[in-house]
């Protein structure tokens, strides 16, 4: 007890007393608080408290100096652990209701009176104040391990708090600040009854369109898209993936290149090689133009060009998600069926459709909700057809801003794409007719009928060249002038963006650079924190029983389905005010990427750590290593691949995210997204198109990177292991290895 | 090395573990020797391997305290428990070399580096894998790496070494001579050896002490001779070897003499302080005797069933009273199905439980 809290103690008292409390103006890193040190209010909380008569950050210090005697007693007992809890919890509680009391009700009676004669206002939390409470976090969560909870061992416990307390302040707290304004009205004071007719008002679920008088509501407009989107998606990806596993189809290598693009493409690439073909300029509308003498219409632009961007942009996942599906089917199903007479049609109808439905059914989910969540295509195409998604965006950079308006949405969006999750998770999630056992199943696949296979041939096929060309459009077109006028060959483009002037030393004279750099470090610095976060929360779910793990579980997983506007909104509405104020840094837009991509992170770990062995955790601890190093030197080593993911991923998403980084993008700190959908809106296509090209290659060089990197780290160890005994696999399965026999 | 002083005593005050509604132990007190080797049998879901792993520190006892060689670890984590433990998996990490994995526990005790090469090697050693600390476990046969897992844990010199189920990966051949190394290691060292099994001849063979647990309970503590020859209950003389436990009555109790009736025939039991009421009588196969049929025998039958084993041979036999199993292992006789024989019960090998 003494090693660990004593610790922390030691941490608590350096952010207490040495590290300025609030947010420093010019940046924590300037250092420039070090040269006034103790002054203004740049000063340590232990200075202002007492110095500078601000008696409301006193608790977090006295508690600091009441755990003392606790810390210094010898031994453990269950009395010490309780006071332990007692005290840094009321340190915390009271440090954190001031912050937030002082913000907004400076009149309540029970800070009003420390209140006196000073300034009620302060400024946000800074370095000092996340220091001391995130030792009087662990503080708590220590003398919990010593009550025996999590298996009396305090790194986990430590670990569950540290999440617990991320996830509350990242996730939980900003959507509850969506939740508050929206009951807010025009005049500051706040209303129940006006949410519910604001919330049910025509604006956004009007089915005027329906019966052919006018346009219907945001969101009538964003489940119509949804639905059609998750149909479509659903059958393309189903015959992509009969055609990838049931038939002998030569390119499948090809096919299955498709499936990674997406993830490597920025959200809006498509919508913008779609205005290249079929925009008023475009290839296409020309070509017909000239052959047919069709008027050039605006028709892209509105629900179908965002319906084909979308088709385009979430086919290749629900590809990935069926051919799991379409695998899954025991082929002895088939092989029965068939004996029993049926044809192959049949048995196609009968017996393997009905067994991939639950997969159908997911497919369709995920396609809804990413057609709901998705901001891109709709912001480039969207025409006069509006979505829920950009509607958020309007209501808060619009000529008329309105963050009530913004929240409204931001709930309607949630409670659809949460609905949809929560269906996807009760009723789908469970029910699975998949018959993969641990008994090797030798039976093969039945063909495809021929109707079947040429229907899935003949929409799969075209589809895949469609996209191929989409693709295409977007090199091609970056190396031209002005697309539809002038069609001739330039690199102005690029020049624009991307030049770099060698006269005076060097110098990064494109337009593009300052955010490509910020963009690329910010990303760097998130991609390891998520992956750190996701894979430590799969840690915890996956071997650690504590109580609480459902709601833990569902927590975590949460911000998974909550749109990247609704974050976006959220966070400005909640980071924007002390006491935790963020917006305009870089940090909120690492937290932003942390909390988005965490879920991914999540789920690859869960999937991998399932993979290993429990027993080898519990060997590790017998012998007398403690959970950290345990995760060091046996979990960590193993899960490689699972990492790999996890930063690859993290690191490509951030890269290519707009929906939430568009909110929270300043003049300091602007994404390369945000970047170019500025110049989309301006009409640079050709810049915003070299610049999503110059992304892409990118992200494929860090891919082989990494891969590279965590891929040599495992060649080395082989080359040190030359053992003459038959090597039949470097780690032969993660299973027991008395089952490897 | 000096074996009395490392072995650790454990004693279990009241124990309780619970997951949710499940109890997966129940009031569980008990008090352990040093030294000794103690298994815990029992059918599987009886709580065995759970009082092993709250031994152990994997598990959090939901109520009572649990002493290890004298010290309170109730709310002490795995990590800081001086006892070490053997998986049903061996649970070797794929990732490290043999003598890694043997060294892995002093590594993380920041033991010296010179002292933790000689004592991974003496471990290795002891265990008959010297030289083969370069390989990986994958590279090992199945009883290689069982003992690679006991090298690793007794490297350490635990005050209690755990065993769970180390014999359920190998083949029966196998299992015999490992079985007779680890009661070897166990006497060398002179530690504290718990092991689970549910086999009771395993558990037999080495066992100092054999704790049957049964329900998430204690069904009986004793010694292997004690075990078989004094069950306390029909479970124990069932699970502890074959036995018929059929129902009787008590004529007469003096003496500590217990004067009982089956069927006809009368035996009297030597009993050792009161016994219930309502009892049954325990007999084991092997001590009934049978003979071709004569008209002055106290129990006669027909054979029902009879299995010729080489060195034993299996009958069923109808009574009037009920079904009898029988071995005999003399094997100077042979009786077809159908043959009616006089069965011969011994006094002094019978014994009486508990309904």
């Amino acid at each position: 007890m003494r090693r660990t809290t004593g610790l922390w103690l030691i941490v608590g008292f350096f952010g207490y007393c040495l590290l300025p409390w609030y947010m420093v103006g010019d940046g924590f890193l300037s250092f420039s608080w070090l040269s006034e040190f103790g002054a203004g209010d740049t000063a340590p909380a232990a200075f202002l408290a007492t110095a500078q008569g601000r008696p409301w950050l006193a608790p977090a210090g006295l508690s600091l100096l009441a755990t003392i005697p606790i810390v210094l007693a010898n031994g453990a007992s269950t009395r010490r652990a309780w006071a332990l809890i007692a005290i840094a919890g009321t340190g915390l509680v009271m440090t954190m209701l001031q912050g937030f009391m002082i913000q907004h009700f400076p009149d309540f009676p029970f800070i009003a009176p420390f209140l006196s004669g000073a300034a009620q206002m302060q400024p946000g939390f800074g370095a000092g104040a996340a220091v001391t409470l995130i030792a009087l976090l662990f503080m708590i969560t220590t003398g919990v391990a010593y009550l025996g909870k999590g298996r009396a061992d305090a790194f986990v416990v430590g670990l569950i708090g540290l999440i617990v307390a991320l996830v509350g302040v990242f996730v939980f707290f900003p959507l509850s600040q969506v939740l508050v304004r929206a009951f807010e009205l025009p005049d500051g004071s706040y209303a129940l009854t006006e949410f519910v007719p604001r919330f049910f008002s025509s604006d956004i679920w009007s089915l005027k369109c329906l019966v052919g008088s006018g346009s219907c509501g945001p969101a009538v407009n964003s489940v119509l898209l949804a639905t059609m989107t998750g149909t479509g998606t659903t059958l393309l990806g189903l015959a992509f993936a009969l055609v990838f596993t049931r038939t002998f189809f030569p390119a499948k290598r090809l096919l299955r290149v498709l499936t990674v693009i997406p993830i490597i493409t920025p959200p809006f690439v498509i919508g913008l090689a779609l205005i290249l073909l079929f925009g008023r300029s475009g290839a296409v509308t020309e070509l017909v133009a000239d052959l047919f003498g069709a008027e050039k219409t605006r028709w892209i632009y509105g629900f179908w060009g965002i319906y084909l961007a979308q088709m385009l942009s979430f086919t290749p996942i629900a590809f990935l998600v069926l051919i799991g599906v379409v695998e899954g089917v025991s082929p002895s199903m088939e092989e029965a069926s068939q004996t029993l007479n049926a044809d192959r049609w049949q048995t196609f109808r009968d017996v393997s459709l009905p067994l991939m439905r639950p997969g159908l059914a997911n497919s369709f989910l995920l396609g809804f909700i990413e057609s709901l969540a998705d901001f891109g295509n709709p912001l480039v195409l969207g025409g006069n057809y509006n979505v829920l998604s950009t509607e958020i965006y309007f209501a808060i950079v619009g000529a008329v801003a309105d963050p009530a308006k913004a929240a409204i949405l931001a709930i309607a969006l949630l409670s659809l794409t949460l609905g949809a999750f929560a269906i996807q998770r009760r009723w789908v999630g469970g029910k699975s007719y998949t018959t993969v056992t641990g008994k090797a199943d030798s039976g093969q696949h039945a063909d495809l009928s021929p109707a079947v296979k040429a229907a899935c041939y003949g929409t799969a096929l075209p589809w895949a060249v469609f996209t191929a060309i989409v693709y295409g459009m977007i090199i091609f077109g970056s190396f031209v002038k002005l697309w539809g006028y002038d069609n001739s060959f330039t690199l102005d483009h690029y020049i624009r963006a991307f030049s770099v002037d060698f006269t005076n030393g060097i110098r990064w004279t494109g337009v593009a650079w300052d955010s490509y750099f910020t963009t690329l470090s910010i990303s760097t610095i998130a991609a390891p924190l998520t992956a750190l976060v996701g894979l430590s929360t799969a840690y915890l779910l996956v071997r650690q029983n504590f109580a609480g793990k459902n709601a833990f579980e569902f927590g975590t997983m949460l911000s998974f389905a909550i749109p990247g506007t609704v974050i976006g909104v959220s966070y400005i509405m909640a980071f924007n005010v002390p006491p935790i104020e963020l917006t305009g840094t870089g940090i909120i837009l690492i937290i932003v990427f942390v909390f988005r991509n965490m879920p991914v992170g999540v789920r690859g770990g869960i999937a991998a750590m399932s993979q290993i062995d429990r027993s080898l955790d519990e060997a590790s601890i017998t012998l007398g290593a403690n959970s950290f190093t345990t995760v060091r030197r046996v979990i960590a080593p193993l899960l490689g691949p699972a990492m790999l993911a996890a930063l690859t991923y993290s690191f490509v998403r951030a890269i290519t995210s707009v929906s939430a980084v568009i909110f929270l993008v300043s003049a300091q700190h602007n994404m390369a997204t945000s970047f170019i959908v500025g110049r989309v809106e301006n009409g640079e296509f050709g810049l915003a198109i070299a610049y999503s090209t110059v992304l892409i290659i990118t992200m494929l060089s860090a891919i082989l990177l990494l891969q590279l990197a965590i891929g040599r780290r495992r060649l080395r160890r082989r080359d040190r292991l030359q053992s003459p005994a038959p090597v039949r696999s470097r780690l032969p399965s993660l299973l027991p290895a008395g089952r490897t026999k | 090395m000096n074996a009395s002083e490392k072995a650790g005593s454990i004693r279990f005050e009241n124990v309780i573990k619970n997951y949710g509604q499940v109890t997966a132990v129940k009031d569980l007190s008990l008090d352990l020797e040093p030294g000794k080797l103690i298994t815990l049998l029992g059918p599987s879901g009886c709580g065995k391997t759970t009082t092993l792993r709250l031994i152990a520190g994997l598990e959090m006892a939901s109520a009572g305290s649990i002493f290890v060689g004298g010290k309170d670890v109730t709310n002490l984590t795995a990590t800081y428990r001086n006892v070490s433990m053997v998986f049903q998996s061996y649970a070797l990490f794929p990732h490290m070399s043999v003598f890694e994995n043997v060294s892995y526990g002093l590594k993380v005790s920041a033991v010296p580096s010179a002292e933790t090469r000689e004592r991974a090697q003496d471990a290795l050693a002891m265990v008959g894998l010297a030289g083969f600390g370069e390989r990986l476990p994958s590279e090992l046969s199945g009883g290689q790496q069982q003992r690679v897992a006991v090298a690793r844990a007794i490297v350490l010199e635990p005050e209690v070494l755990l065993l769970d189920e180390p014999l359920s990966n190998l083949d029966a051949k196998l299992r015999r001579s490992v079985r007779e190394d680890i009661r070897a290691i166990q006497q060398k060292l002179g530690i504290t050896v718990v092991y689970v099994t549910h086999d009771q001849e395993e558990a037999m063979a080495v066992s100092d002490q054999i704790i049957v647990m049964r329900n998430a309970g204690i069904e009986q503590i004793g010694s292997p001779r004690d075990l078989y020859l004094q069950p306390v209950s029909a479970f124990i003389a069932d699970f502890i070897g074959d036995a018929n436990v059929v129902d009787c009555d008590i004529s007469d109790v003096k003496d500590g003499i217990a004067e009982i009736q089956f069927g006809s025939a009368s035996y009297r039991i030597a009993i050792e302080g009161e016994i219930p009421t309502q009892s049954r009588l325990v007999i084991r196969p092997e001590t009934i005797r049978l003979s071709s049929y004569s008209e002055s025998c106290r129990i006669s039958g027909e054979v029902g069933y009879a299995a010729y084993l080489g060195n034993q041979v299996q009958y069923t036999i109808h009574t009037e009273l009920t079904d009898l199993f029988v071995i005999d292992n003399r094997m100077d006789g042979y009786f077809p199905i159908g043959s009616r024989v006089s069965l011969d019960l011994d006094d002094s090998r019978l014994c009486l439980v508990e309904v």
